[in-house]
């Protein structure tokens, strides 16, 4: 690896000898350099925000230069804010430049999630249209009502089945894909759905449940096999409630299985040869390694596993949305945020829905923090 | 002795049968839903309309053979027709004859005509990219229908989606990585003051979930007139995904060899020279398994785009448009399925070349909060 020393830095620095006037001139070039370099990337940056607002280019213009000024633009931000503080004594630099480095980020993460969580607990305080005071009343209400009540009850069959769903068949597909030829092609078709928007999920299981009257033939997959069987055709997502929840809780285990298959395959393959021999050659079955041996072992990467998976499902939005919009008794809590804030604008109803999400990763964070305690460096 | 071999490999001929029957079962369990919406996409519009997408596999259906007028026949009565007995009602329902035969009255009484069939191997293999034609043009398309009629239909336009959902997740992806790379090599490798608790701050910001943060940011994005523009939603997904990329990016950053570093400053350079020509090529693996992670995720965001694109037509992403036509054009399968799969078509490309990274991703912890 070669170190060339940085252009701009080489140019600035006077020498020793050069004299006054050298020391000056250098001085001077320093500070040209300094506000040079900011101000073309204040004029980059300006000009290509004015440029895609205004513009009618074709479509693929205005996405390609996007695309180059977004990205390029913060690129050069970083540039021109290390070119100052490269160009001040040296002291200030080493005091200053960790926070060009630093700063950006943790700015942009206090303005996107830390000011925003107080902000939302604040609004989630006072009235539908942010103007009166009311205290807890929100949170009484999302806790009193039935109609609201049935957010949780939703959540809870979410959390529960998606999760111990999701882990048992990764766990299964795992351990069975270990022993297989076809570990690869059967891992890659599991884990295909990952790569799939909810969205786009959504409109694949909606395709299965489709009903058809019993007259003519089923085109959705599910009510052909019951039509088959003899059965009647049935519009799964919205009848039976709140079992029809289950019709949608299939698509996130369908999503999440590969997930979950993925990171039980490498715990599986951590597990010790000689520690499976061992017990083999002391008479255990395949089945009580699984359960003796393997889950054992692997135990805290089932936990990870399942508490990635509640977290997820926790937030779940865009399924329900596409697949039922909230009716027949499939709210969540993320869903209900939205229809309470944008299509009701009761805003404090809608951020205390927000909070609750929040209160709910709370352990999570916790213990996430107390891991970071725990860790040298810090 | 050789007896107990031979059982022995029978089991184990046994147990590999259970073993791969049984994945052979789940993976294509796993695999029908997607593949059924990727054949319905090429079928034409009425086929999807009047039958199953697994009809396109070689299977036995009633295939009429013969056809002639009821002479002769009092369909007040009961009829006997080319060996099969019964009446009207029954005859339209079809009698099946001891031959394999069927025979159904089609029509009404006065004017309808007797059809013999027969089953016969046949698949319903017609094949269009119409659908495709429909959904991604921009202005008028003319689309010929299975029974030759042409029909002027004007396209959904998911081309401008396409490119917007481009221009959506390819900076949403670069400005987050660059951003967090910086940060995770102050944390790793510069000292001061506020380092630990700035820290805390991304590790405390982990799992929050983005909902909380929709409300202010949308009112700061109303007065800053950023609310739908590509700047303001690459900002929200910069946001939401900062606190994961920092974390990982510092996990790795950290772990490298402290030494390289060491001799570098010890050559003079500085802590920018570094970053860019030691650190950032050093990271390739890291970067390149979050980048996968974060395009996946922008590209198949809906509720970001949702919020803070709105209701803005030109730079609605795919999913925003997705989710438009499920409400406006529910029944319309040929242009969900084709639809749907315009939206899979790169993240498909993204995960089957990139596996290795994408997985890679998953053991470091790329699991979005």
């Amino acid at each position: 690896m070669t170190n060339k020393p940085p252009p701009i830095a080489e140019v600035a620095h006077p020498e020793e000898s050069i004299g006054l006037v050298g020391r000056v001139l250098a001085f001077l070039l320093r500070v040209l350099i300094a506000v040079a370099i900011p101000a073309l990337a204040m004029a980059v940056f300006i000009l290509g925000f004015r440029f895609l607002r205004e513009s009618d280019a074709p479509k693929f213009v205005i996405v390609l230069v996007s695309i180059v000024w977004g990205v390029g633009g913060v690129g050069l931000l970083y540039l021109a804010a290390n070119t100052m503080v490269e160009a001040l004594p040296d002291r200030w630099t080493a005091l200053l430049q960790p926070y060009v480095f630093v700063g950006p980020a943790v700015a942009i993460l206090v303005w996107y999630l830390l000011i925003p969580t107080f902000r939302t607990i604040y609004i989630s305080l006072f009235d539908r249209s942010s103007e009166n005071f009311v205290g807890l009343q929100n949170y009484i209400d999302i806790f009193t009502q039935r109609d609201l009540l049935i957010t949780f009850r939703n959540n809870l069959m979410w959390i529960v089945f998606g999760a111990t769903f999701a882990v048992i068949f990764g766990l299964l597909i795992a351990v069975l894909a270990d022993r297989s030829k076809f570990e690869r092609t059967a891992k890659a078709l599991i884990f295909l759905p990952m790569a799939i928007s909810f969205v786009g999920a959504g409109i694949i299981w909606n395709f299965i449940y489709e009903v058809k009257d019993i007259s003519v033939p089923q085109i959705g997959l599910l009510n052909a096999i019951v039509v088959a069987l003899g059965g009647e055709p049935r519009a799964w997502t919205a009848t039976v409630q709140p079992w029809n929840n289950l019709f949608l809780i299939v698509i996130v285990i369908w999503l999440q299985t590969g997930f979950a298959m993925v990171l039980f395959s490498a715990a599986l393959k951590g597990i010790p040869d000689d520690l499976l021999e061992a017990a083999r050659v002391d008479g255990a079955s395949e089945i009580q390694i699984f359960f003796r041996i393997m889950i054992p072992y692997i135990m805290g990467t089932i936990i990870t596993v399942a508490t990635t998976i509640v977290i997820f499902t926790l937030k779940i939005f865009d399924i329900v949305i596409v697949m039922t919009g909230g009716q027949f008794g499939t709210e969540v809590i993320a869903t209900q945020f939205y229809r309470q804030y944008f299509t009701n604008r009761n805003f404090g109803l809608g951020s205390a829905f927000a909070v609750i999400l929040v209160l709910a990763v709370l352990p999570v964070m916790a213990y996430n923090l107390r891991r970071l305690a725990e860790e040298e460096g810090f | 002795m050789s007896l107990k071999l031979g059982g022995h490999k029978r089991e184990q001929r046994i147990s590999f049968l259970l073993v791969n029957g049984f994945l052979f079962l789940l993976v294509v369990l796993w695999s029908i839903p997607t593949f059924g919406l990727f054949v319905s996409s090429f079928r034409t519009k009425e086929d999807i309309q009047s039958s199953g997408w697994w009809l396109i596999f070689p299977h036995k259906e009633w295939v009429m053979t013969e056809e002639f007028k009821p002479e002769g026949l009092d369909p007040n009565s009961v009829m006997t027709i080319e060996g099969a007995t019964g009446t009207f009602e029954e005859f339209r329902e079809g009698i099946e004859t001891p031959d394999g035969k069927r025979i159904r009255w089609v029509g009404n009484k006065r004017r309808g005509k007797i059809q013999v069939e027969e089953q016969k191997w046949t698949m319903k293999a017609n094949f269009t990219l119409a659908n495709y034609e429909e959904v991604l043009t921009g202005g008028e398309v003319k689309i010929t229908r299975a029974d030759g009629s042409e029909e002027v239909i004007k396209g959904e336009n998911l081309t401008n989606a396409f490119l917007n959902s481009l221009a959506v997740a390819i900076p949403s992806t670069v400005i987050p990585i660059l951003i967090a790379a910086f940060a995770a090599y102050g944390f790793a490798w510069m000292r001061f003051s506020g380092r630990k608790l700035f820290f805390v701050i991304v590790v405390a910001l982990l799992v929050v979930p983005l909902q909380i943060a929709l409300v202010p940011i949308l009112r700061d994005y109303v007065r800053l007139g950023l609310n739908g523009t590509f700047l303001g939603v690459w900002l929200a997904h910069t946001g939401f995904g900062l606190a994961l990329a920092t974390y990982l990016l510092y996990n790795y950053i950290s772990g490298l060899p402290r030494d390289i570093l060491e001799s570098a400053f010890i050559d003079g350079a500085s802590h920018f020279t570094i970053f860019v020509r030691l650190i950032l090529p050093l990271s390739v693996p890291a970067l390149a398994s979050f980048a996968i992670f974060q395009f996946l995720w922008v590209w198949n965001d809906y509720l970001v785009a949702l919020i803070f694109i709105g209701e803005k037509q030109d730079v609605k992403v795919l999913t925003m448009r997705l989710a438009d036509l499920v409400g406006s054009r529910g029944a319309d399968w040929h242009l969900l399925t084709a639809g749907a799969f315009v939206s899979m078509v790169l993240p498909l490309i993204v995960f089957f070349s990139l596996q290795r990274y994408f997985v890679r991703g998953l053991l470091a912890g790329s699991v979005k909060g």
